[in-house]
């Protein structure tokens, strides 16, 4: 083996070649993972528990994933990054996990995250802060943040996230890979520790579209165990697109406009020149209620935590906190009160009031009227365009600590990426070169199970912006026999 | 817009128990984020339906059919405290 | 002050549906603590709901027994509160939009008929180690997510002994649904109480105070027998009632206020995210229909159209055992007049109390014969009674063999009747006097005489015309 493969396509097919055996592939990424300085990850594999000689024959051909710590895994920790769940082993494994598994992936690792997802910056985690790989004294985004970190890093091929509110698309943009976030009830919720239930998705995280599009392809499906799932109605193909033509892009000046920060401003101007080379149209548009979404979302998604974290009370599993007087309601409060990290509690305190009497009309039941027109706002859209661009972040990587302070100014981070995900229509973020050195993102978005065309488009984009993605380009961390003196450099 | 009082009462509701310095971070935290969220109070929303799903499934049912419980064993796994095969809890209004 | 009483009643019923209602586990009957349990039903981390279309069955069954209009959508919602018997933190229910509203059973309203599951069983054992000095409890997952069906009246009843007839009808029409089998006993019943007085006439009504809990027929009555008394003479008194929770005790019969040190109930009801919309169609309601018998109310109209005793309606209708038996009884006799079939289905449930006529030797068509030899004469009803009836339940046969073999045939006229009630008269020579000047009683001794001599055999009516006749009258 000459140079580690680059995206886990390669890696399949570097291993259907004889080039390059599962095994080495997964004793490689199980010591970058051991050796991970960037808190990565909350759990690894052994070596020893590596993938079998059969596992070349599946489609994903032994090749190591690493899988966001919220999806259960049976008997391996599963802590959704909170202090609540430390060591918890479920007994069960989450759907989406089981078809990835069943269908060759090698579980090497569980991934860093926001406490319950709750975070965009993998600060919130009550394992400790994720570094971005690009520049370890700033965050990579979150709440996937441990899961983009590794891909990043080029520890891992790729991994599995959950976005609510943009928690893969951030984190992708923010560390330079690409994440996909599906329509609402493409993949199965079954086994994700929930955070907000009607908004939560699985998702991959990858280095290519064609690898997004690749995991994405096993992770759809009708789950019996969803209520929510659905079939997808056509099957996932590898994306080949090489140009855009006659495709029409809207521009919404809502998400396009303040608060993006210049760089990242640039990229995209520069992003949205090079779809109209590609020979598809951009048009601006308006997207009239998502300026409100943020609020919407953050409303609806807190109500639906503080109901979803009801069940961590002490009783069952995870953190028990005795009560000095005896009582039932003191060992619930003082369980929950250390079991839960800041902003966890702050969310459970807006949901809970939100929800509370006399102010669930004002506040939850307008939210999820202010879902109804972003829906419909999106759905106008779509009749006109096929696809809709924005800047995933209005950042690039922000350095550790700096919205720590200030919750909402963190909330602001989700701007662009939470109208999608209230609509729940799906949206992937690209690479698209760099702000100040860091990362910035793309996104592209589509209709409702749209995907086979978004990763087309995007798979054309990425091909063009193949240039100046290289410029952020890590260097591998994997070591193969062989190549014992040092990590072998980025193929290119 | 959330004093000390409605903080200690919907901390309540939420079983949490709050510090002192909580308290009065909560209450100036939620403050800011809802005044924020104020701002849907301007849109005419009186004749929008409210969302609750994004997708249009309905029914999604099961059939009747039993499949296997988890062992006692596994069922109390994880529990932080077990007494005569169950969950211990304080005895609640005690 | 003439003080009427309005009682309005919610009653959760446990359904006899083979798993629970969001997860597969198996239905609990007993089972050791905590071995029908997974992750839905434990409330783990990750685990969702997924409705079980039986319980969606069954409630659209009963919504079309009581007549109520099924909603062609409705939904669940997520009631919030914690406690150690509700696994996630919040109990799957319905709110604002119930699979049934409205309809009636008997003379009372149905307001709303809604699903919803079931919590776990929670054990006090008293003090433990680990928590110093205070109690501690066990909690036993196996019942938590039994399907439910929650039904509502409206405030039409007005006494405890109306309440507790009606819930006993209520009972029956489940139970002959096929929809729950309804144990009280074992919980699978348990009922609600809305209680308020206001003066009679007032078109008012008076604050009202909710018995929780009641799980047998006979508390239910009791514990609003207590609650109207303790009203009535806090009314008397010029004193007020207190709008509140109680708990009816049934060994002391007392009540107790549960003043929880909770803050005033706050459930945060909204739309469960984790499952669907239920949307009745078509074939679902026609399936339901089909499924849906005749009903107890229907079954005591069409009983007492037949000319039965209200009682022996009620009787029959309530009992479905019974009044299968007695459906089965009537096709088998030829002419026999249902109201004398019903009485002899009485004596048999009579004879067997609790036990079921299936469970006897006794066989329809048996009971048929035999009132028809009682009919025609061949034998008399005390004997019919005491000794045919008793042998055909204990050992089954053919009730004319029977009368044959034990020698209880009736005696005609032109045999020994004739003559035994010449000995009587001649025994009786005062009674026949009376009898003779008119006085109809008196003919009282001279048949106990013949029946006592004929040991029961003689038929009363023919006893009395041979009499009447040797009399000259
Ligand atoms: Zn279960």
């Amino acid at each position: 083996m000459s140079a580690p493969p680059r995206t886990a396509t390669e890696a399949v097919e570097a291993i259907r070649a004889g080039q390059l055996s599962a095994r080495e592939l997964w004793l490689a990424c199980q010591a970058a993972a051991t050796d991970d300085e960037l808190n990565a990850f909350t759990w690894v594999a052994d070596a020893d528990d590596g993938p079998n000689e059969e596992a070349a024959a599946l489609p994903f051909a032994g090749i190591p994933l690493a899988v966001k710590d919220l999806f259960c895994t049976e008997g391996i920790p599963s802590q959704a990054g909170s202090r609540i769940l430390r060591d918890y082993r479920p007994p069960y494994t989450a759907t989406v996990v089981r078809q990835l598994l069943d269908a060759g992936a090698s579980l090497l690792a569980k991934t860093n995250q926001d406490e319950f997802a709750m975070g965009s910056s993998n600060e919130n985690s009550a394992y400790g802060a994720v570094l971005n790989p690009h520049d370890r004294g700033r965050v990579p985004g979150g709440s996937s943040g441990g899961s983009a970190a590794a891909v990043a890093a080029g520890i891992v091929p790729w991994a599995l996230g959950t976005d609510t509110g943009g928690s893969i698309r951030q984190p992708a943009a923010l560390c330079g890979i690409v994440g996909l976030k599906p329509t609402y009830g493409a993949c199965s919720r079954y086994g994700m520790i929930a955070f907000a239930s009607s908004l939560d998705q699985a998702g991959p995280l990858t280095r290519s579209v064609a690898d997004a599009a690749l995991l994405f392809s096993k992770m759809v499906g009708r789950d019996p165990c969803d209520s929510t799932s659905l079939a997808f109605p056509e099957a996932i193909e590898l994306p080949r697109s090489e140009r855009l033509d006659g495709l029409r892009f809207g521009v919404p000046d809502e998400l396009t406009g303040e608060g993006v920060e210049t760089g990242v401003r640039a990229a995209f101007e520069a992003s949205v020149a090079l779809v109209e080379q590609l020979g598809a149209s951009v048009e601006r548009c308006q997207l009239p209620h998502a300026p409100h979404a943020l609020a919407a979302y953050y409303l609806i998604a807190p109500a639906e935590c503080s109901s979803n974290l009801a069940r961590f009370d002490g009783v069952r599993y995870g953190l028990r906190v005795d009560s000095q007087d005896g009582s039932l309601e003191e060992m619930y409060s003082r369980t929950r009160a250390e079991g839960f990290g800041a902003e966890v509690k702050r969310r459970v305190m807006l949901g809970t009031y939100a929800l509370s009497s006399g102010y669930y009309d004002a506040y939850y039941g307008r939210a999820q009227r202010v879902r109804t027109k972003i829906a419909e706002d999106f759905r106008a859209a779509f009749e006109r365009f096929d696809f809709i661009l924005t800047p995933t972040s209005p950042t690039a990587a922000f350095e550790l600590g700096a919205r720590t302070s200030d919750p909402l100014a963190m909330y602001l981070s989700d701007f662009c990426t939470v109208p999608m995900s209230l609509a729940g229509i799906p949206a992937i973020s690209i690479p698209n070169g760099a702000s100040g050195g860091l990362p910035v993102g793309l996104q592209v978005v589509g209709p409702a199970f749209s995907e086979p065309r978004l990763l087309d488009a995007a798979h054309a984009l990425e091909l063009a912006h193949a240039d100046r993605v290289k410029t952020i380009a890590l260097p591998s961390p994997l070591r193969f026999e062989g190549n014992e003196n040092g990590a072998a450099g980025a193929r290119e | 817009m959330l004093d000390r009082d409605q903080v200690l009462h919907v901390a309540r509701l939420a079983r949490l128990e709050l510090t002192h310095d909580e308290v009065e971070r909560m209450s100036r935290e939620l403050s800011a984020v809802l005044d924020h969220i104020e701002t849907i109070s301007e849109l005419d929303l009186e004749s929008v339906a409210p969302t609750s799903h994004v997708i249009e499934i309905a029914n999604a049912l099961r059939a009747d059919e039993p499949r296997p419980s988890l062992s006692r064993e596994v069922a109390l796994a994880g529990a932080p405290a077990v007494a005569e095969e169950g969950f211990e809890v304080p005895t609640p209004g005690s | 002050m003439n003080l009427q009483p309005t009682i309005g009643l919610e009653i959760h019923v446990q359904l006899d549906t083979r798993t629970k209602m969001f997860c597969a586990c198996e239905l609990s009957f007993g089972e050791p603590p905590n071995t029908r349990t997974c992750p839905v039903c434990l409330g783990l981390p990750g685990a969702l709901p997924v409705l079980n279309a039986q319980s969606i069955h069954f409630g659209l069954m009963i919504g079309h027994a009581l007549g109520c209009e099924l909603a062609p959508q409705s939904i669940f919602h997520r009631k919030n509160y914690f406690y150690p018997d509700l696994p996630k933190g919040f109990q799957i229910s319905q709110y604002d939009a119930p699979l049934c509203r409205g309809g009636s059973l008997g003379d009372v309203r149905i307001d709303r008929v809604h699903l919803e599951e079931d919590a776990a069983k929670l054990n006090h054992v008293g003090v433990s180690g680990r928590i110093h000095g205070a109690g501690s409890s066990i909690v036993d997952f196996n019942r938590g997510g039994t399907p439910l069906v929650e039904v509502v009246t409206e405030p039409d009843l007005h006494d405890a002994e109306e309440a507790r007839v009606w819930l006993a009808l209520l009972a029956a029409t489940m139970r002959q649904l096929g929809v729950s089998d309804v144990r009280m006993a074992e919980g699978s019943l348990r009922c609600d109480a809305n209680v308020s007085l206001a003066p009679a006439g007032s078109g008012e009504l008076g604050v009202k105070t909710e018995l929780k809990n009641m799980n047998s027929f006979s508390f239910v009555k009791r514990g609003i027998e207590a609650e109207i008394a303790r009203q009535r003479a806090l009314l008397e008194s010029g004193a007020e009632v207190v709008q509140q929770t109680l708990h009816f005790d049934p060994r002391s019969g007392n009540l107790t206020s549960l003043r929880s040190k909770e803050e005033a109930h706050d459930y945060r009801y909204f739309p469960e995210p984790d499952l669907v919309p239920i949307a009745i169609d078509e074939e679902m309601v026609q399936r339901a229909r089909e499924a849906v018998g005749e009903l107890p109310a229907t079954r005591i109209a069409r009983y007492e159209h037949l000319g039965l005793s209200a009682e022996h309606a009620h009787q029959f209708a309530f009992r479905p055992a019974l009044g299968s038996f007695f459906e089965a009884v009537l096709s088998a006799a030829d002419g026999a007049s249902p109201r004398e079939l019903a009485t002899w289905t009485a004596h048999v449930a009579a004879a067997l109390g609790e036990r079921d006529p299936d469970a006897s030797a006794l066989e329809p068509a048996a009971l048929a014969a035999l009132v028809a030899l009682v009919g025609a004469g061949r034998v008399a009803a005390g004997p019919a009674r005491t000794v045919v009836l008793a042998r055909l339940l204990s050992q089954g046969g053919d009730p004319a063999r029977i009368v044959e073999q034990e020698g209880v045939g009736a005696l005609d006229d032109d045999a020994g009747l004739a003559d035994a009630v010449a000995a009587a008269i001649a025994e009786h020579p005062d009674a026949a006097e009376r009898l003779r000047a008119g006085n109809a009683k008196a003919i009282g001794p001279i048949v106990g005489h013949v029946m006592r001599a004929t040991k029961g055999r003689a038929d009363g009516g023919e006893v009395t015309r041979l009499v009447h006749e040797r009399l000259g009258l």
